[in-house]
């Protein structure tokens, strides 16, 4: 048999063996049995030294054209073996991706912090400072200092707890006011405050009362600050809690620390006005105090009131957490149920 | 306050505007309506009818069938159990088809096998209540004059039709406590001048009040004003249906006629007036004083009263026979008998009423009037007006003249303000014409120049002095809704968080990614709880007069609201609870308020990984809290100076696995294991607690850090094991390491710690890996084998390490 037809015959003997490997290991077994160094190919061409010199060149082409189709046919296969290995592996390593996650805890906000940061995120973007008093205060700066003296008759909306007849469990935010208003050095500028904190009256606990609840105040104090500048920041205060298509209405009020005084109703968030349960059948909830701060207060703190005015307003946030997401009882803010604080961690 | 629709009409015209339309106004514009209530409208159906018989049921020892004319053809059978009823009474009757308070209907009936045709009712069925029921009427039924019309809408009589605008008086608008008050307030915002029906007073020339009294007051400045007229000849008897219906509607019993006549008149001037019995005060003189100490007074409530020189009395020269103000006494007041009636009406010093009041916790109608403040105008009228009242229900005479002594005169006080302030501050752009209707609506005199708006304030509105009241009146008047809205255009100032509140935000949300939940406690507890946990031994700060011992003493630390909250939790069936807070704890100072400090405390318990399809449970334990407590000791840059000291010191946790925590040497807080005896009192499993001093953190910014370049070299580790004394602790090994360790040391690893099988008893085996590197260059060997070398003689030398 000439080299020719040798070359030929094991092509179709390699190409037969190829056909049946079924790893990329058998293929690579092949190709170094055919086209190795001391493969079959190889020990053919052996031959090629009792070929006439004419002959050589044909047989030298037809040895590059067996050894081309060899390769691409053992390229094919391995290729192919190689896809359906990938598609093996990612079959057995297929998971079930509807089991539940590895467990990560992760705690949350108490949803007193989070309305009171809300709101003190909103007024730090314009400008105010947020700052905190003492919870124990004195009489004086508790009462006498916001314009309360003594026996009046106003000192009675508020139940105190005393520690001493000077020393009491502060009853609002208030103090803080005083205590700011005659440290403020108003050539840096205007006072723009904000003071948020725990606060505590004379009560029998039960669902709507608290000995302990939380206040926050805002204060500005500047020349030329004019109640429709209270009213103006009271929109944007309760359209950010309860949402941008909220009205406000204000009423007149009374409070000893601001004159006039107003009380402030929001339209109702649940029915739009309508009237509803949450508003009892008015349109309007109540939601926060407010006024232009009394003269009294800021002469007592030391500065002329005939120069500078400004208003002050305060909020509950327990009372504004209960109407916002219908928690039907102010003593689970203080109990720390975890069924209860739980609810609430849909942000930090 | 009470008012009656009906009522105010007498002096205003409210034609044009419906109960709630007025209330909706009186709202907007100054006073806060609580609701209105139009009581006719629940009931239906109920005529005045007349008894021609009421006899006793045959087999009931409480039961009369009564035939009673209703106005209908035929008379009808009413079965009626009211011991009061009588035949020849005009009474209030419900007829089938009736419907009552509270959604009652009445139906044709039969009691007893006798046929009732409706109900003769009572005034609690129509809706009063017990306290203002006159006294003969409680148990039974309410009789009618003996001129209502029978068959006619009985409501009518007893002033049903009608609504009632219930105020919400704030302190500084007492002068609408009164109707007079509400009429000028809701005559500004109906823009009519109210019109009042003007007193018939007679006296009887003949006798002077100078005859009957001779008053003096001690010191005028607790007594400004004090009048007094004597009424005689008088038969009292009970008061006639329009005067009983008017005290009920508003809240007050009738008892006769002159008791009544001074309520009546108290609600409609605001000016309260007591009657004394003349003949009982057994004297001419009539003293105003302070009461001396010890002295006793009984009260009309019959209770005798402890004085002292607090409180205001009137005395009849000698002893006291009234409580200034607040209530009368037992001994002298108006009776069946009473001929002669000596009235007072005064002012009296607000604060010293106030503190009188409050100190025997005897708030009344009056005494709530005198604390703030009254009409100075309207003494001598309020006084003409009752006389007069009196005298004509009770057939007697006013005897000529007033005994008084008065040394303060009504003020019409003169407020001045301007247009641009007016603007300036509600940020409006009212005229001048404006703002003068303004004050004419609230019935005030004022005078306009170029600059400057002066107002004559009268005594009826004793809240007005200064010019910011006077903004109010016109801000409120006008409309608050009517004010535009605009935001302060000042000069900037940043806005931005301190360091503290930074640190405090930090803190928190880093609790929070731990797994930690915030929790608020309440600051006051039980004097027990308040000490529990507390780092130091300051003394408590208690409360003066607590409403429960649940909450009378301010805490010293966290743990113990947080410890309430796991307990409950846990008995609620949430068994792994991860709470923390940040709050304030608080301690005594001499001479000063006490001392508050802001902590952070934690709570750990249950599981910190639940079992589930690929993960086993771990439970909480000691080091889980401390890795916490590390890493954010770490993140605030102070680990370095921190120890963790083993104490036996808290009575509250485990003696065994508690460590205080040590900043610089400072005591700054702890962790430790809840005592197992604690732990079981509360029926709680391994609880793990931490509870830390946050105020040297948040005094100063611990801002060290900087940058170090990221190595270009590689390190190299070494491992080392070896068996110790169990009492040597990690901390004393880390300690010797670290000396000795050598320039290249960067950190050391604790890997291993074992117990047990081939262990010596007593001992423990440790194994850590201490990590080199040179930031400059690649670490040879031969230094880093001398360097650890050095860590193994030490560790030998120094804690007996048996190196393996």
């Amino acid at each position: 048999m000439g080299i020719e037809e040798q070359l030929t015959g094991v092509l179709a003997k390699a190409v037969t063996d190829i056909d049946s490997a079924d790893s990329v290991k058998d293929i690579e077994a092949i190709r170094v049995s055919y086209l190795g160094k001391k493969g079959e190919i190889t020990s053919i061409l052996k031959g090629m030294k009792d070929v006439s010199p004419d002959q050589r060149p044909v047989i030298g082409k037809k040895a590059n054209e067996v050894r081309d189709e060899l390769t691409a046919v053992l390229t094919h296969k391995k290729e192919r073996l190689e896809k359906e290995a990938l598609q093996n592996q990612l079959e057995s390593e297929t998971i079930d991706v509807t089991l539940p996650g590895r467990q990560v805890k992760k705690g949350q906000t108490h949803v007193l912090t989070q309305i009171m940061e809300d709101i003190e995120d909103l007024f730090l973007g314009m400008g105010y400072q947020i700052i905190e008093g003492n919870e124990v205060e004195s009489d004086y700066y508790n009462f006498e200092r916001v314009n309360l003296p003594q026996n009046h008759p106003a000192r009675d909306m508020q139940d105190t707890f005393y520690i001493t007849p000077d020393v009491l469990m502060r009853t609002h935010t208030s103090p803080i006011q005083a205590r700011t208003l005659e440290n403020h050095d108003f050539s840096k500028g205007p006072l723009k405050m904000i003071s948020p904190g725990k606060v505590y009256r004379r009560d029998t606990d039960d669902a709507t009362h608290s000995h302990q609840f939380h206040q926050i105040e805002g204060m500005v104090i500047d020349e030329n600050i004019t109640m429709a500048d209270l009213k103006g920041t009271l929109e944007l205060l309760a359209k950010k809690m309860f949402g941008e298509e909220r009205e406000i209405r204000l009423r007149p009020s009374y409070f000893p620390f601001t004159e006039p005084s107003v009380e402030v109703d929001v339209s109702c968030f649940k029915c739009g006005g309508e009237g509803c349960n949450v508003c009892k059948k008015t349109g309007w909830i109540e939601i926060l105090g407010a006024g232009m701060t009394h003269p009294n207060v800021l002469e007592m703190s030391g500065v002329d009131s005939s120069k500078y005015g400004g208003f002050a307003f305060g909020l509950g946030p327990d009372r504004i957490a209960m109407l916002k997401y219908g928690v039907d009882d102010i003593r689970h803010f203080y109990l720390n149920d975890q069924r209860f604080l739980t609810q609430f961690k849909r942000k930090g | 306050m009470k008012v009656s629709y009906n009522w105010l009409n007498e002096s205003l015209d409210l034609s044009g505007v419906s109960p709630r339309d007025l209330a909706e106004q009186i709202t907007l514009t100054g006073i806060e309506v609580d609701g209105v209530s139009e009581p006719a409208k629940e009931l239906k159906n109920i005529v005045v009818g007349h008894v021609l018989t009421a006899e006793r049921m045959a087999d009931s020892d409480h039961l009369n069938v009564t035939v009673v004319e209703v106005g209908q053809e035929e008379p009808v059978q009413i079965v009626c159990g009211a011991p009061n009823v009588k035949a020849g009474q005009k009474v209030v009757v419900a007829l089938p088809g009736a419907r009552l308070v509270n959604g009652l209907k009445i139906k044709k009936s039969k009691l007893r096998g006798v046929v009732s045709n409706g109900m003769i009712c009572s005034l609690e069925e129509l809706g009063f209540s017990d306290s203002v029921v006159p006294k003969n009427s409680e148990d039974g039924i309410y009789v009618l004059p003996e001129d209502a019309h029978i068959g006619e809408d009985a409501l009518t009589y007893i002033g049903l039709n009608d609504a009632f605008i219930e105020l919400d008086i704030t302190p500084n608008r007492a002068d609408a406590l009164s109707m007079r008050g509400v009429a000028y307030e809701a005559g500004a915002i109906l823009e009519q001048t109210p019109k009042f029906t003007g007193v018939n007073l007679s006296e009887d020339p003949t006798d002077s009040v100078d005859d009957y009294v001779n008053v003096s007051v001690e010191n005028s400045e607790d007594n400004p004003i004090y009048k007094m007229r004597v009424i005689k000849d008088l038969v009292v008897t009970e008061s006639p249906l329009w005067l009983q219906r008017k005290l009920m509607h508003a809240g007050i019993r009738p008892i006769d006629a002159v008791v009544d006549v001074t309520n009546y008149i108290m609600l409609e001037y605001g000016q309260p007036l007591h009657a004394f019995d003349y003949d009982a005060l057994n004297s001419k003189d009539i003293l105003v004083r302070r009461a001396k100490d010890s002295e006793t007074l009984i009260t009309l409530d019959g209770v005798e009263r402890k004085l002292t020189a607090d409180n205001l009395v009137i005395t009849n020269g000698a002893d006291p026979v009234a409580l200034a103000g607040v209530m009368g006494g037992e001994n002298t007041h108006v009776t069946g008998e009473t001929k002669t009636v000596a009235l007072e009406s005064a002012v009296f010093e607000s604060s010293l009423i106030r503190k009188t009041a409050q100190s025997l916790n005897l708030r009344s109608e009056s005494s709530s009037r005198f604390e703030k403040g009254l009409n100075k105008e309207t003494v001598q009228d309020a006084l003409d007006h009752a006389a007069a009242l009196i005298a004509s229900l009770g057939n007697g005479q006013v005897v000529s003249g007033t005994a008084e002594v008065v040394s303060e005169e009504p003020v019409y006080q003169t407020v001045t303000t301007t247009l641009n302030k007016i603007n300036g501050s509600l940020g409006t752009d009212l005229t001048i014409d404006e703002v003068e209707k303004i004050f004419s609506r609230l019935g005030f005199e004022n005078s306009v120049t170029v600059d400057e708006i002066s107002v004559t304030v009268p005594p009826r509105r004793w809240d007005i002095s200064i010019e910011a009241d006077l903004l109010e009146e016109v801000a409120r008047i006008y409309g608050y809704n009517q004010i535009p809205s605009t935001l302060p255009h000042s000069e900037s100032v940043p806005g931005e968080l301190t360091h503290a509140q930074k640190l405090t935000r930090f803190t928190r949300h880093f609790m929070e990614s731990c797994g930690l939940g915030q929790a608020i406690s309440y600051a006051l507890t039980t004097s027990e709880k308040a000490a529990a946990f507390s780092l130091d031994e300051s003394e408590l700060v208690h409360l003066d007069w607590p409403m429960s011992e649940e909450h009378k003493a301010l805490r010293q630390s966290l743990l113990s609201g947080l410890l309430d909250n796991v307990q409950y939790n846990v008995a609620r069936q949430t068994k792994n609870v991860a709470l923390f807070e940040i709050g304030r704890i608080f301690t005594r100072q001499e001479n000063d308020l006490p001392k508050e400090t802001t902590h952070v405390a934690g709570v750990m318990t249950g599981t910190l990984v639940d079992n589930s399809w690929q993960e086993t449970e771990t439970r909480v334990d000691y080091f889980a809290v401390k890795g916490i407590v590390e890493e954010w000791l770490d993140t605030l840059g102070v680990l370095e100076g921190i120890s963790f000291v083993p104490s036996k010191e808290l009575p509250e946790l485990h003696p065994g696995r508690t460590a205080k925590v040590l900043w610089n040497g400072q005591y700054i807080g702890v962790i430790g294991q809840l005592h197992p005896q604690l732990a079981q009192d509360r029926d709680l499993n391994d609880t793990v607690v931490f509870e830390l001093n946050m105020e040297p953190f948040l005094a100063n910014e611990q801002d060290t850090l900087s940058f170090e370049s990221i190595p270009k070299y590689p390190g190299t580790s070494r491992d080392i094991a070896f068996v110790v004394d169990e009492s040597v602790l990690h901390e004393e090994v880390m300690d010797v390491m670290t000396e000795v360790g050598g320039k290249w040391l960067r950190s050391i690893r604790l890997f291993d710690l074992y117990q047990g099988d081939n262990i010596e008893a007593g001992k423990k085996s440790l194994a850590y890996t201490l990590s080199y590197l040179n930031p400059d260059a690649t670490l040879k060997e031969e230094e880093v084998n001398s360097d650890f070398e050095k860590v193994k003689q030490a560790l030998v030398e120094r804690v007996q390490a048996d190196i393996r």
